[in-house]
């Protein structure tokens, strides 16, 4: 896998296409164990981060990356959005100065980004929360050569995965038990952005 | 849905500009953000108080700003906590020099977007200091999980913080009144209807005809106990029992009582709900020192109440006192 300035620019292009499409799928899902704002508020977000990427001319996949993450964290609000703005400022902070961008490099910056979203929610794995996506995602990048269809299925599985957990942190946790047999709406914003990525490497 | 409103993703700008141009004496909009705050913010070596959180939720926390309460509070999209860039806005608003307070509610992305904004205004040489209110006793109070909510009780933090500062307290100082009045306040709502959020436009949730929701949040999460509705008595008793046990009292112990509505329920029943509540209280030999009945801490259009007991001494009960003129909370 490589990674290019146009490369990450496509990402995100996709990964608001998905969000875009899926926003009432997405805020249906916070229905339930939430409050009903997260399709609203990623479908703002990324469409922020559009209208950016869109004006402006880059140098760097850093840079790409720092304009996601502030964006993100500017315009989405809610838990979701220091939670996605740090992971991306991770990614951006980790690839400095990243004109391309090799597999090994984003395995390590992923790990950065996990990193970032645990020290800022103060959750780990198992609490049914976008890291439930975020974590098996990035042991796949430091465990494997990766592969575009792998990298599908392994986000995939482990968003449904987040079906099962009771959640313990963000406000799902406020439902306690009744929180088991939902997929984790944080989780499946990430399986959309993890998907759009496989479609980019592919 | 069916909402006096112009369009879904306006609902929050129209309102900011509603409230600052019904109160242009007192509160102003910084330009450019969702912020407002009092007409005559920054306040020279005055503690600056910050709250906010999402929309929705009016009076609060817009009308909590005014002399003896509230320098800024700052509006996130409906239900949504607000960004840090506009917390920090709100913050640079309000520094005047001795420090800016922070009150966060318990929800983590309240506690975020706040936490963030407090460390860019610290890079940016700004003091900052902040109280997270937890006081709904329908979540378990856990260092495990996300804890309880922060619901009604809030608006005494803000007032009794606010009244500190007002004096030319100290940051440190108004912090440790903050942190005291968290410690002695304690709530629980409940609910008969859901709410819209309007850009979603369908309800967050469902209760039939004859349910209600016992420990609802403020955004219709999750209560302890859904069930029959029953008489007023018995809801009061239920919210107000509660309380008492979740935080111990001893007779002759004295508090302030709010009762306050949701969105949609009638005044008439806050006073019968208030009454069950002062009997109970009685009862226990616990003391009503003030009792504030109204609409405080809302969830848009939801019909319920909540109850708030807080705990007082002569300390807090002199700051109660103080003199505030934020249009929502005048003494
Ligand atoms: N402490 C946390 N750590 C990691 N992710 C979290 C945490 N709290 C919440 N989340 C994620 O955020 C999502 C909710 O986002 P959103 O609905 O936008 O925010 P809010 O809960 O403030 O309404 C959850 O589904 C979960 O994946
Ligand atoms: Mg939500």
């Amino acid at each position: 896998m490589e990674l290019t300035i146009e490369d990450t620019i496509k990402w995100m292009q996709l990964t608001n296409d998905k969000i875009q499409k899926n926003k009432e799928h997405l805020t249906a899902l916070d229905q339930v164990i939430g409050d009903s704002d997260h399709g609203i508020n990623m479908a703002r977000g990324f469409q922020e981060v559009m209208k950016k990427l869109d004006a402006a001319t880059y140098e760097t996949v850093s840079d790409v990356m720092k304009d996601v993450a502030m964006t993100l964290m500017s315009k989405v609000g809610g838990a979701a959005g220091p939670l996605y703005g740090t992971a991306f400022l991770k990614l951006s902070m980790s690839l400095k100065d990243s004109q391309k961008v090799d597999e090994s490099s984003f395995a390590k910056a992923l790990e950065e980004a996990v990193q970032g979203i645990i020290m800022r929610g103060k959750a780990n794995a198992g609490e049914k929360t976008m890291l439930d996506v975020w974590i098996p995602v990035q042991d796949y990048f430091s465990a494997n050569n990766v592969k575009a269809d792998e990298l599908e299925t392994i986000a995939k599985t482990a968003m449904e995965q987040t079906k099962e957990l009771k959640a313990t942190k963000g406000r799902a946790s406020y439902f306690k038990d009744k929180s088991i047999g939902h997929i984790d709406p944080g989780s499946a914003s990430s399986y959309y952005l993890f998907t759009s990525l496989a479609e980019v490497i592919e | 849905m069916k909402k006096i409103i112009n369009d879904p993703n306006r609902v929050v700008e129209d309102m900011v500009n509603g409230m600052v141009q019904a109160f242009p004496n007192q509160l102003k909009r910084i330009p450019g953000t969702m912020v407002i705050s009092r007409q005559e913010a920054p306040v020279k070596n005055k503690v600056g108080l910050v709250s906010g959180g999402g929309s929705g939720h009016e009076p609060a926390h817009a009308g909590y700003v005014g002399k003896g309460m509230l320098d800024a509070a700052v509006a996130g999209e409906v239900f949504t906590s607000p960004t840090p860039d506009q917390v920090l806005e709100a913050i640079k608003a309000v520094d005047g020099g001795a420090g800016v307070f922070l009150i966060i509610k318990n929800y983590t992305g309240d506690v975020l977007n706040f936490e963030m904004a407090a460390e860019l205004a610290e890079a940016e040489g700004i003091q900052v200091e902040k109280v997270i209110v937890n006081d709904d006793v329908a979540v378990e109070d856990s260092d495990f999980t996300t804890g309880r909510r922060g619901i009604a009780g809030t608006i005494f933090v803000h007032k009794l913080a606010g009244a500190k500062a007002e004096q030319g307290a100290t940051l440190q100082e108004v912090k440790v009144i903050a942190d005291k009045v968290v410690q002695n306040v304690r709530s629980m709502g409940m609910a008969l209807t859901p709410c819209t959020v309007p850009a979603a436009g369908k309800p967050s949730f469902n209760l039939e005809e004859n349910e209600m929701e016992i420990g609802i949040g403020i955004h219709g999460e999750a209560g302890i106990e859904r069930k029959e509705i029953s008489t007023a008595d018995e809801i009061a008793e239920e919210l107000t029992m509660k309380i008492i046990e979740d935080l111990p009292y001893q007779s002759g112990d004295e508090v302030a009582v709010m009762i306050n509505g949701l969105g949609s329920t009638p005044e008439m029943e806050l006073y019968i709900v208030s009454r069950k509540v002062q009997e109970v209280l009685k009862e226990k030999g616990i003391q009503v020192y003030q009792t504030f009945v109204g609409e405080f801490m809302t969830s848009l259009e939801m019909a319920g109440c909540s109850v708030t007991l807080l705990k007082l001494d002569n300390e807090l009960k002199e700051l109660l006192h103080a003199e505030s003129l934020a249009p929502a909370f005048r003494v």
